[in-house]
């Protein structure tokens, strides 16, 4: 490869330096004055370069969207992340359309109404009937998409989710941590100051809600079928953000403050590695927001279980119970503040 | 008739002469500390050329990372040292210039690249003015702008490292040395630098907007303002409004590190220990960040729209269709502008009933852009198009801005943006809209206004020669990005090794690192024509491209100190009477009074 790209390097230098050459000399020949005729003949080719252009353009669009397509994102594996893909594609259908029809008028006009002899431009300075066509059109179609996404937006983020398992997904530089709540489906209080190495959460292990709360120690996640959960996030030191791009769900953690994404897993690992074809398909979360030098490295493996494989495995979990006691700093009235954004 | 106001070039000659005894104008009051907007023109461009391919050379040595992980680059030790050792780059290192080429590209070249050249160059010209309202002012703050890119690269050659956050900055990470070396004292330097810049920037906004509202020449309405001339006012005023909340956060952010305040640090374990800081919000840093940030994606834009504008209207001989709904859209898009910027914080946790008014707000600045598309179109509908280099970077402009500003759709749609924020298609769109569409405004103002800035013609057929490599590499590069973005991949990222699900798209990313690289080769063909063209470029007629603007009325050449030797011009009528039935040529210039062109009047034009 690297020889590819000294060969692209020596290649443009020389072309430079030719065109260079051309240049000196062509500007050497004094008195050389461009005629009309010189001039009409560059911008026909000018003008049909554009044409090609766009022609040779918008077939490779073709081309990409064919050959790049297939290796997007499979379907989505979450409830919400259907009807997500339905809005994106609605929207792409939109864009396409607008975008091949204003680029073709673009690059035709600029081909047709190229200068040649004796030709005149139309004097047309303004018509309102035209402005307020082209004013109100997008003004409805933006209106429909709007409407569409924001009917969605509520639906993932402000809709009531009841019956949803608490989960936390916990960040630092650079790995992850999550932590279910148990049976009593609440998650137990927690504090930075609390943190040390045999408590990497922070956990308040005298709070009550505590007892049944267990956390991952190897870089891997599981998540029921079917079961809504609500994630709440939590960053020890810098912002870093929770991106499932299966799941289409994605969220910040942000130092100081809860954040909240709830989503239904509603394809099983195995399952997508049946849909996918692909026998070694993973399911991943990555971060997603610069947090340090090794940002590039912080990914967790999640796999979505069916409720009683998931069941077993969240036995085999590190239970918070068993961390050893630390002195309890509720008095200290700073634990589990509620930040919530409200900015 | 338009000879009137014009001088010959004895004329010229003799009042140089004049001029240059009257004064003695020295090497330094003449090219170093000048006080002559055209001279300030030329030391911005100068510089911001100087900062681009400093910015371009450090996208090509990630882009390099990026396409060839697993290549080791031989020279990348020689260049960059221990940043580079054994050829690889070091990932830290991959962070800093990212940031850094982010923020060179977006603030030095493209802010002070567009607006401090040609707010400069063509504000007094194309108003009628002798120069711009303070000239002192507008040299200090050209400055201003040396002295911020010299801390911005001295930043670059310290032992941690230049910033390394991103150009955002977000606390907590550029808060804490311990969170990376790049927020050591490079942040520090990042933060020195950024400062600096807003000053120059608000220096040179309040001498545009005052040379615009009270120096323009007789007869000179509002109404009839070039178009480019209404783009620089109203940028000029968004970047007054916005700049100084910048500002703030930027202080706030130094009392953070320096201080021990807790603006927005708040219950953080770093480095083994907690942080006695509480209270804080990074969400209160991001606000006050894209409150400018948004804006400044306008900042960049609206400029090259308005030379856009100019070049487009002249070159196919035709006045701009609708001049009052450009005008009108230009307010609107920096009116909206000012109130979106919660579409970069859909997913940060703010209040989802405020991502709810920001995807309205954001999805109606698509209207007034979409009408400035059409009114483009209808432009080059009929019209009689001369190809210049400048009118082919125009049309470029105009497809890039389409391709673009549709995918903003998707972004600006807070549940579409769920799934595509921070990705790959980020960085295609913004680099397609603000990075492409500008940098294009701004190599077709130079290829147009070189004549008035040196007097002398670029070359036409390099100029084509680079227009034809920087187009394809441009949709090279950033065409095929969105497809790596719509497969989730995320920006920022040193490696996509973390998931095997990306491997596929090395390819992709192999080909658009090689795009780039012939792009940026593609450059030195114009730094070439520029630098040969200045000195040694064929001479410039009067009036290179019969355009109808008074700043062609002056006398040609590099100009003389007041622009006109006798009194300003006095203009009678708008700036696009292109091709008007009746009247003999197909332009008639604005110093020209109606009671002289009897025959192409329309009704109501005396
Ligand atoms: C030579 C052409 C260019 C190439 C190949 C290029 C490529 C890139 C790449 C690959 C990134 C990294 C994206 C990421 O990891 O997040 C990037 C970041 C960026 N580029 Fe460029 N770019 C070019 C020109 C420009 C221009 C003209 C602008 C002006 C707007 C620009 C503005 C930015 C910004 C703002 C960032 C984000 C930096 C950050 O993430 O903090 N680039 N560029
Ligand atoms: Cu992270
Ligand atoms: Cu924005």
């Amino acid at each position: 490869m690297t020889i590819l790209i000294l060969l692209a390097v020596v290649l443009g230098v020389m072309v430079l330096v030719r065109l260079m050459n051309i240049v000196q000399l062509s500007t050497q020949v004094s008195g050389y004055e461009e005629t009309e005729d010189d001039q009409i003949r560059e911008n026909n080719w000018a003008a049909l370069g554009l044409m090609v252009f766009m022609i040779v353009g918008l077939g490779l669009t073709v081309l990409m969207i064919y050959v790049y397509g297939s290796h997007l994102l499979p379907v989505s594996a979450s409830e919400h992340g259907v009807s997500l893909d339905k809005l994106l594609n609605v929207n792409w259908f939109i864009i396409g359309f607008v975008f091949f029809a204003t680029q073709i008028v673009l690059f035709y006009f600029a081909h047709k109404y190229r200068h040649t002899k004796g030709k005149k431009a139309y004097f047309y300075p303004m018509n309102h009937k035209l402005e307020i066509i082209w004013t109100v059109i997008p003004t409805i179609v933006l209106s429909i998409l709007i409407i569409t996404g924001l009917r969605e937006w509520h639906k993932i983020l402000m809709a009531d989710k009841k019956d949803a398992i608490n989960v936390q997904v916990y960040g630092y530089q650079f790995a992850w941590i999550t932590r279910y709540s148990g049976n009593d489906n609440v998650l137990g209080k927690s504090n930075y100051k609390l943190i040390t190495d045999d408590n990497p959460l922070g956990l308040d292990t005298s709070d009550p809600a505590m007892k049944d709360d267990v956390y991952t120690t190897g870089n891997e996640m599981h998540i029921p079928l079917g079961k809504e959960i609500n994630f709440q996030f939590n960053a020890r030191d810098v912002i870093h953000s929770a991106y499932f791009p299966h799941f289409r769900a994605q969220m910040n953690l942000v130092p100081g403050m809860n954040t909240f994404f709830s989503f239904k897993p509603t394809i099983t690992t195995e399952e997508m590695r049946k849909i996918t074809k692909n026998e070694k398909f993973d399911y991943i979360l990555l971060c997603n927001k610069i947090c340090g030098v090794a940002h590039y490295t912080m990914a967790m493996k999640v796999v979505v279980d069916t409720p009683e494989d998931f069941k077993k495995w969240v036995r085999k979990q590190k239970k918070a119970k068993e961390i050893p006691t630390t002195p309890s700093m509720a008095e200290e009235g700073n634990i589990n503040k509620d930040v919530t954004a409200t900015l | 008739m338009e000879v009137k106001n014009t001088v010959t070039a004895e004329h010229v000659h003799h009042v140089d002469h004049h001029d240059d005894e009257h004064h003695h104008e020295s090497f330094w009051t003449k090219y170093i500390f000048s006080q002559d907007h055209k001279m300030i023109a030329k030391q911005y461009l100068t510089l911001a050329i100087v900062m681009a391919f400093i910015g371009m050379f450090m996208s090509i040595i990630f882009r390099l990372q990026l396409g060839f992980p697993d290549t080791k680059f031989g020279f990348l030790e020689s260049v960059l040292g221990k940043w580079g050792k054994g050829g690889k780059l070091d990932p830290g290192f991959y962070l800093a210039l990212v940031t850094i080429h982010g923020t060179i590209m977006v603030f030095f070249v493209l802010t002070a690249g567009l607006s401090g050249t040609f707010s400069n160059l063509l504000i007094p010209f194309q108003v009628g003015a002798r120069d711009m309202a303070s000239g002192f002012l507008n040299m200090l703050s050209f400055w201003f702008f040396f002295l911020s890119s010299v801390v911005m690269l001295w930043s670059v050659f310290i032992e941690t490292g230049p910033a390394a956050g991103g150009w955002t900055v977000y606390p907590p990470l550029s808060a804490l040395p311990q969170a990376m070396p790049g927020s050591g004292f490079g942040m520090t330097l990042w933060l020195l630098s950024m400062a600096f810049f807003i000053v120059q920037s608000l220096m040179g906004g309040i001498n545009y907007i005052v040379t615009v509202l009270n120096l323009r020449t007789k007869g000179m309405a509002m109404s009839r303002l070039p178009l480019t001339i209404w783009a620089f006012l109203i940028t000029a005023i968004l970047g007054l409004l916005t700049f100084p909340v910048l500002l703030a956060a930027v202080l706030l952010l130094v009392f953070d590190r320096s201080f021990g305040t807790s603006f927005y640090l708040s219950d953080i374990f770093i480095g083994g220990v907690p942080l006695p800081q509480t209270g804080g919000s990074p969400i209160l840093y991001e606000h006050l960040f894209w409150f400018l940030g948004h804006p400044e994606v306008y900042i960049v834009l609206l400029p090259a729209l308005g030379l856009t504008s100019e070049i487009i209207s002249t070159m196919s001989r035709k006045p701009i269709f609708g001049y009052k709904a450009m005008v009108g859209s230009l307010c609107a898009i920096a009116f909206l502008s000012c109130i979106v910027w919660g579409h970069h914080m859909f997913v940060t946790g703010m209040n989802p009933f405020l991502g709810t008014v920001f995807t309205i707000t954001t999805l109606m600045v698509a209207i007034p852009s979409a009408v400035k598309v059409f009114n483009y179109l209808a432009t080059l509908w009929r019209a009689n198009i001369q190809f210049s280099p400048a009118m082919c970077f125009a049309i470029g402009l105009v497809s890039l801005f389409i391709s673009g500003g549709l995918t903003g759709i998707i972004l600006g749609d807070s549940a579409l943006d769920i799934n595509v924020h921070d990705t790959y298609f980020v960085v295609a769109h913004f680099h397609v809209v603000m990075g492409a569409v500008a940098t294009f405004g701004m190599l077709a103002g130079v290829y147009h206004w070189f004549p008035r800035m040196f007097g002398r013609m670029m070359n036409k057929t390099l100029g084509y020669v680079h227009f034809w490599f920087t187009i394809i590499s441009v949709y090279g590069v950033f065409f095929p990005m969105h497809f790596v973005g719509l497969a989730g991949v995320p920006r920022r990222y040193y490696a996509n090794s973390a998931y095997e699900g990306f491997d596929y798209f090395l390819s992709v990313n192999q080909l658009i690192t090689v795009f780039a690289i012939i792009g940026g080769i593609a450059q030195f063909i114009f730094l070439f024509n520029f630098i040969y063209s200045a000195f040694k470029g064929k001479k410039a007629t009067q009036n290179p491209w019969n355009s109808t603007t008074i700043e062609w009325t002056s006398p040609v050449g590099p100009g003389i100190h007041g622009n006109w030797a006798g009194p300003t011009p006095t203009v009678y009528r708008w700036p696009y009477d292109y091709s008007k039935p009746g009247a003999e040529k197909d332009f008639i210039p604005q110093t020209v009074p109606f009671s002289e062109t009897k025959s192409s009047n329309l009704p109501g034009e005396e």
